[in-house]
């Protein structure tokens, strides 16, 4: 036995661990839609209300032989995206304001509470009387869902960026910008990466919550239309694609996360 | 006139729940090319002074110059500070980590300056690693090499060596001694080993604490001083000022 051979074994028992765990994943996936659709045309479930794969399936198939899905797929996944981006983006710019103006921070910290302690959706009435009932309004409420929390963690992440590496930057006679831009922002990219992988969760609520709302398109249109007209095909179709599209965001964000932090 | 004049420093701490005094009436002159360390009880204000003189804090009393110029807010001095860890930016490579202060100072950055200053440490060629791929010793010489890159008029050493493994603190003490000789800087080195002190400076200056306050100044032996740190500690004078410094010491902390 020499090493080579104990290492080729090791490697080989984890390739085999791996496999296990993906045909395990697998296995509860396809037995999920098995279980579902037997149920379904064995009347356990009424399938009225729980659909079925196969319905839901056919459904799926005339849409896209028709189209009108990737019209209501682009309409929300657009307002996703921009909710998410736009979130996160002014959850930043706000949170590098705070740094800069330590008073205003004082001065602020209990409105930041109580704006973040409040639901936002609450306010979906008030920004489509205010932004007419289009896609600005859902963009709108798939973006402030997410840029309070944004705002408090990045700006927590600020602050707690050890002071030793400002006080080498000061010996370097650096002004406050260079401070920002050389030690604060860097060091905070993790915490700024994980809170894109929350809101990608949250601006998903937004958008849904404001197509329910107002829109004439969209998948969150979609669940409101089937669930208005009795059609939990529909319901249930659009609820699948919602959940393969976030999936995919997620998984987008951590590659980011990959490229972006390869120093850690 | 000295190089370094420190001229009725007094500096209070401010809180809500009360004032500490952390350093009182201190005046002292320091020469070019000069070696001091500061050595006291904990609490005895020598890092604060040690920031006082790097401009970072304004005293609360008196002044403080180098070359007849205040330090505080002063944008055209240069000063080399090194902390207990390196603080190398873990995002950024060796390169531009030694590199830095030469960009924000806005000074020239020469194509080779890295790879000069590397070599003058000791070091291999690494200017394209990151941090994380370095020993802790090595990253404290980056850290020197990043200090030194800007051709500071004075160095401060605020216990660069203290969270280093016993060998790599030895041979850092023996490089660090050889360069600031070599190009003839000041320096400034707070620390809490005796040894290290008397092997490297050529004066000691001795705090008490609460307020701090010079109590004692010991001058190292010509013949002492002209060794490198590490032939230094064999020499037959180092034991007996070890023994005077670390009574002094006791005394101080009871």
């Amino acid at each position: 036995m020499n090493i080579k051979e104990l290492h080729r074994q090791y490697k080989k028992r984890l390739a085999k661990e791996k496999r296990w765990i993906r045909f395990y994943q697998l296995l509860l996936l396809i037995g999920f839609f098995v279980l579902w659709e037997t149920a379904s045309s064995n009347r356990w479930i009424d399938p009225l209300i729980f659909s079925s794969p196969s319905r839901i399936f056919r459904l799926l198939m005339d849409m896209i032989s028709d189209g009108t899905i990737f019209i209501h797929i682009n309409y929300t996944l657009f307002e996703t995206v921009l909710g998410f981006i736009l979130g996160t983006l002014i959850g930043t710019i706000l949170a590098a304001i705070l740094w800069w103006f330590p008073t205003l921070s004082k001065i602020l910290d209990p409105y930041l509470v109580v704006l973040n302690s409040m639901p936002k959706v609450a306010l979906g009435p008030i920004l489509i009387v205010a932004l007419g009932p289009g896609m600005t309004s859902i963009i709108t409420m798939g973006a402030i869902i997410s840029v309070i929390i944004s705002t408090i963690v990045i700006y927590t992440s600020f602050r707690n960026v050890d002071a030793n590496y400002l006080k080498v930057l000061q010996t370097f006679n650096a002004t406050k910008w260079q401070m920002f831009k050389e030690a604060i922002l860097p060091a905070s990219f993790p915490t700024i990466i994980s809170t894109l992988k929350v809101n990608v969760g949250l601006s998903w609520v937004g958008v849904i919550v404001g197509e329910f709302l107002v829109s004439s398109q969209g998948l969150g249109y979609l669940i409101i239309y089937g669930f208005q007209v009795f059609n939990f095909n529909l319901v249930l179709m659009s609820l699948l694609i919602i959940a393969v599209f976030a999936t995919l965001m997620y998984q987008l964000v951590e590659m980011l996360e990959k490229r972006l932090i390869k120093n850690e | 006139m000295g190089f370094l004049i420190v001229e009725n420093v007094s500096h209070t701490y401010f809180s809500k729940d009360a004032a500490t005094e952390a350093l009182q009436d201190i005046s002292l002159t320091v020469e070019e090319g000069e070696f001091i360390s500061f050595i006291g009880p904990s609490g005895c204000g020598k890092t604060t002074l040690l920031s006082i003189i790097a401009g970072l804090i304004r005293p609360t009393a008196g002044n403080v110059y180098i070359e007849n110029q205040k330090v505080y807010g002063n944008k055209d001095l240069s000063i080399g500070y090194m902390l207990q860890q390196d603080y190398l930016f873990p995002w950024k490579t060796i390169e531009e980590n030694i590199t830095l202060g030469l960009r924000l100072l806005k000074q020239d950055v020469d194509r080779g300056i890295a790879s000069k200053l590397l070599k003058d440490v000791g070091l291999p060629a690494v200017e394209k690693k990151y941090p994380r791929e370095l020993s802790g010793g090595m990253r404290q010489r980056v850290a020197l090499a990043r200090t030194l890159a800007v051709d500071p008029k004075i160095l401060l050493l605020d216990e660069p060596f203290s969270a280093l493994d016993y060998q790599s603190k030895l041979k850092l003490e023996d490089l660090v001694f050889k360069m600031l000789k070599q190009y003839n800087k000041t320096a400034i080195l707070v620390t809490h080993d005796i040894g290290e002190a008397i092997a490297m400076s050529d004066r000691i200056i001795l705090f008490s604490p609460r307020p701090g306050r010079i109590h004692e100044i010991f001058e190292i032996s010509e013949d002492i001083r002209r060794l490198t740190p590490f032939q230094a500690r064999s020499h037959a004078g180092y034991s007996p000022l070890f023994q005077q410094i670390w009574k002094e010491l006791e005394r101080l902390e009871h």
